[in-house]
């Protein structure tokens, strides 16, 4: 079964109440959990706007999916690539993000953070490493 | 192992050719599709980005820069027009492809 393992990415690019695409991703990747592939998330672009903490859509009729991010550990994906250009460009920090953290059964589940903030370049190394791209 | 990216919107109205130019790498192919093809042509504000990466492939869908009056000649210089079953062979001849939507 291990040969029919991809690697799969997932890559958000978009703010998330804009538009649907970010909660479509979203949901695309709990669905896909369900095919035990190995799976990662890229935020980069606006995608880094998804992340952020404090998300309040009360009172603009729209679902806050933003904790659901932090659920994704216990679907085993553990890999969320944030670019640090792209933060940046934001006025954004690694601080401004939810801290999201999954629990490694192989050490003693101690809890890990799942995200994994990366250069530009090392961005485009990730791209060049999948099997898979799915864009939203 | 090279990417064969595709990017669709006009590169006048969003930034999503510019991050595929960023992120591409040598070797991978950029190809133009629907109204990114106005990124095409020479003479824009984008040309001097597009030429800094002389390490990737650009090509632009012919159909699609002949919808939107796009000569060939008009093309940036290295900018390959391609119709549809260029682009069919792009996709099987690369190892995976990117959608910058």
């Amino acid at each position: 079964m291990e040969d029919d393992v991809k690697k799969f990415l997932y890559v958000n690019r978009k703010a998330p109440y804009g538009t649907i695409y970010a909660l479509e991703a979203l949901e695309v990747v709990l669905i896909g959990a369900a095919f035990d592939q190995d799976v990662s998330l890229a935020f980069l672009d606006d995608g880094v706007f998804q992340l952020t903490k404090s998300q309040d859509t009360k009172e603009i009729g729209v679902k806050n999916f933003s904790p659901t991010f932090r659920a994704l550990g216990d679907y085993e994906v553990t890999k969320l690539y944030v670019e640090k250009e792209s933060l940046d460009e934001r006025g954004l920090t690694a601080d401004d993000l939810q801290e999201i953290m999954w629990e490694d059964e192989d050490d003693d589940w101690a809890e890990k953070p799942s995200i994994r903030i990366v250069s530009r370049a090392e961005m485009a190394d990730v791209f060049a490493d999948q099997d898979v791209i799915l864009s939203f | 192992m090279a990417t064969l990216h595709t990017v669709n919107k006009s590169p006048f109205a969003n930034q999503s050719l510019l991050s595929c130019l960023a992120h591409a790498k040598d070797g991978d192919t950029v190809l133009m599709i629907e109204d990114a093809v106005y990124g095409a042509a020479s003479g824009t504000g984008l040309a001097d980005a597009m030429a800094a990466r002389s390490g990737v492939n650009l090509a632009a869908l012919g159909p699609d820069l002949a919808a939107r009056g796009i000569a060939t000649e008009r093309l940036l210089a290295g900018i390959k027009a391609v119709d549809y079953a260029g682009f069919v062979e792009l996709a099987a001849s690369h190892d995976r492809a990117q959608a910058w939507l």
